[in-house]
């Protein structure tokens, strides 16, 4: 891992990006040097100053400390949305491909095409729209939109692996199917999963980022980088410091994930050896 | 070539069930009364029982939904709840600026990709070619909805280049496209640019050198036409996922098409209207994904013989 890192400059940014962002997911109430909810009229859309260095937005409420807290919004929510989603879509996915014959034309033809058919993120604005506002059914729909891709790529992983000489063995051992995928599949199919979950990761953000600018995501006074944008949208004439910081926050967010999943992918890409 | 066609059309049939099944579904998915939410409190109870009745929700699920079914092959959507004009009229006034939009976000994003993926292909590993690896990611990682206030920003109120919002000629066109087309422009690049190095690694690549043809006839004639077959496939997948950031790009302009319609019909509860848009914006993504698939088999002959 350490060689992997001294050879990718962005990877190694990426990763401690992503830790810098855990850590203040987690600690964020007691970062932020404002209450984010907290109302000052008299200085609203007041720009960077000392005592608020990203600047106050249109409710006279820190940018600073909205943003640390939407830190910890958006980090929640993709954890969320793809932890579900990979056991979903492993599961599915996988199942689909070790059992193969009926169950896994139903669920490949089906399901995954059909889901696929749709664009993801018009899924989710139609079932946020349908199922209304609030953080379980935004998550349930981010779920519905993206334990496909993890479905389809452990299945094609699964084929794979499970005609392989190891697999066999187990089999001719007497070890029963779910032993098998649980103890001898699975851990030889997490890797490119866990790939797709770093890059799922800037995807989720993104994806929640979007629905709360369309007002379909967390509701207020809860603070959302998306949310925080839409607000901006309004003042971009008088206050454009609160579309900058909020927008810094989610590229630097999303790019860190990226660069990480895109450094394991071509470090784990055998066509890329030597 | 034609019963390529028709097997593909085939193929899409239940996708296009399943779609439309699934829009009928959503009225069903509101927690409670749709009928209670899209009228608000206060609503007398002869209101709801009439409303209920319009929309044939009082009716059994069997029966509304093949009456559903019908009349979406009749082209009718029903009537919007807010202003009763029928839904279909709505999306056709709505659909040419949308359309309009994607188109001009398509060509934008064709007009960065090209260039530059050939230019980092061939510039594979220097400074260039860092600089567009970098710039894509960029373009990834930066979504519409911050990519269009920025640009706003910067060349409306700062320059003032370009008109804010609105759709009055081309120049009001420019940020729209650019904003909801930045994202395919930048996974069209890197596209762009892994299918050129596989090609130029070809022996049909260093024969063209030997028999001494020019580097530019080499890359564009040869390489470029070859190299161009993987990236119409996906150029034509993503190019349909520009309709569903037509939503987000179109509220940030006040671009009059679909997007905007189904944003104001979600703020309305418009429930049969924004049905209509979600249905529109899905089949005519699923036509856009029959064309790419016919489309390719035209140009790589392979695919119908498989």
């Amino acid at each position: 891992m350490s060689e992997f890192f001294r050879k990718n400059k962005l990877a190694l940014a990426g990763f401690l990006i992503v830790l810098a962002l855990a850590f203040v997911a987690v600690f964020a109430p007691w970062l932020a040097p404002y209450d984010p909810a907290a109302q000052k009229l008299p200085d609203r859309l007041e720009g960077p100053s000392w005592n608020h260095p990203l600047g106050n937005d249109e409710l006279g409420r820190d940018i600073l400390s909205r943003i640390l807290l939407g830190t910890r919004v958006s980090m929640r929510v993709g954890a969320t949305v793809v932890l579900l989603s990979v056991i979903v879509g492993v599961l599915i996915g996988g199942f689909a491909g070790y059992i193969g014959g009926k169950l896994d034309i139903f669920v490949t033809v089906l399901v995954i095409n059909s889901l696929m058919a749709f664009p993801g993120i018009l899924l989710a604005i139609a079932l946020v729209a349908f199922l209304g506002p609030g953080l379980d059914r935004l998550i349930f729909a981010l779920v519905a939109i993206s334990w496909v891709g993890y479905a389809r790529l452990a299945r094609g992983q699964v084929l794979k692996v499970k005609t392989l000489e190891f697999v066999e063995g187990a089999r001719a051992l007497g070890a029963s199917s779910p032993r098998i995928f649980v103890n001898h599949i699975l851990p030889n199919i997490i890797q490119p999963v866990l790939i797709q979950a770093s890059i799922g990761m800037a995807v989720a953000i993104l994806s929640e980022a979007s629905l709360s600018f369309l007002g379909l995501g967390i509701a207020p006074p809860t603070p959302s980088w998306g949310s925080m944008l839409n607000d901006a949208r309004n003042h971009l004439f008088d206050a454009p410091h609160m579309v900058i910081f909020p927008s810094v926050a989610l590229v630097m967010t999303v790019l860190s994930f990226n660069f990480l999943g895109d450094a394991l992918r071509d470090w784990l890409d055998p066509r890329n050896l030597g | 070539m034609f019963a390529f066609i028709l097997r593909r059309l085939l193929l899409t049939l239940p996708v296009v069930w399943i779609v439309l099944t699934f829009v009928f579904g959503l009225i069903h998915m509101v927690p409670g009364d749709p009928v209670a939410q899209m009228l608000g409190e206060g609503a007398s109870v002869t209101q709801v029982e009439r409303l209920r009745h319009e929309l044939g929700l009082d009716r059994p699920v069997l029966e509304q939904y093949r009456s559903y079914l019908k009349g979406v092959v009749r082209g009718d959507l029903g009537n919007s709840f807010r202003n009763q004009e029928p839904v279909t009229r709505s999306i056709m006034r709505r659909y040419p600026a949308t359309a309009e939009l994607a188109i001009g976000s398509a060509i934008f994003s064709l007009l960065i990709a090209v260039p530059f993926g050939v230019v980092g292909a061939i510039r594979r590993g220097r400074a260039a070619d860092r600089f567009v690896g970098f710039a894509t990611l960029l373009g990834v990682s930066l979504p519409n909805f911050a990519l269009g206030p920025m640009l706003i920003f910067l060349l409306s109120i700062t320059l003032g280049l370009l008109p804010v919002s609105g759709r009055d000629g081309f120049s009001h066109l420019i940020l729209p496209a650019i904003t909801l087309g930045g994202g395919l422009a930048a996974t069209t690049t890197r596209m762009v640019r892994g299918s050129m190095l596989e090609e130029i690694r070809q022996d049909y690549v260093r024969t063209a050198r030997a028999k001494g043809l020019n580097e530019r006839a080499v890359l564009f004639k040869h390489a470029f036409r070859n190299g161009l077959i993987p990236v119409i496939t996906v150029f034509g997948l993503q190019a349909g996922m520009l309709l569903a950031g037509t939503v987000v790009t179109e509220k940030i302009f006040s671009w009059p098409g679909l997007g905007l319609l189904t944003f104001q019909a979600i703020g309305a509860r418009d429930y049969p209207l924004i049905q209509g848009c979600i249905l529109t914006i899905a089949l005519t993504y699923v036509v856009i994904n029959l064309a790419t698939d016919v489309l390719y088999s035209v140009v790589d002959p392979r695919i119908r013989y498989e």
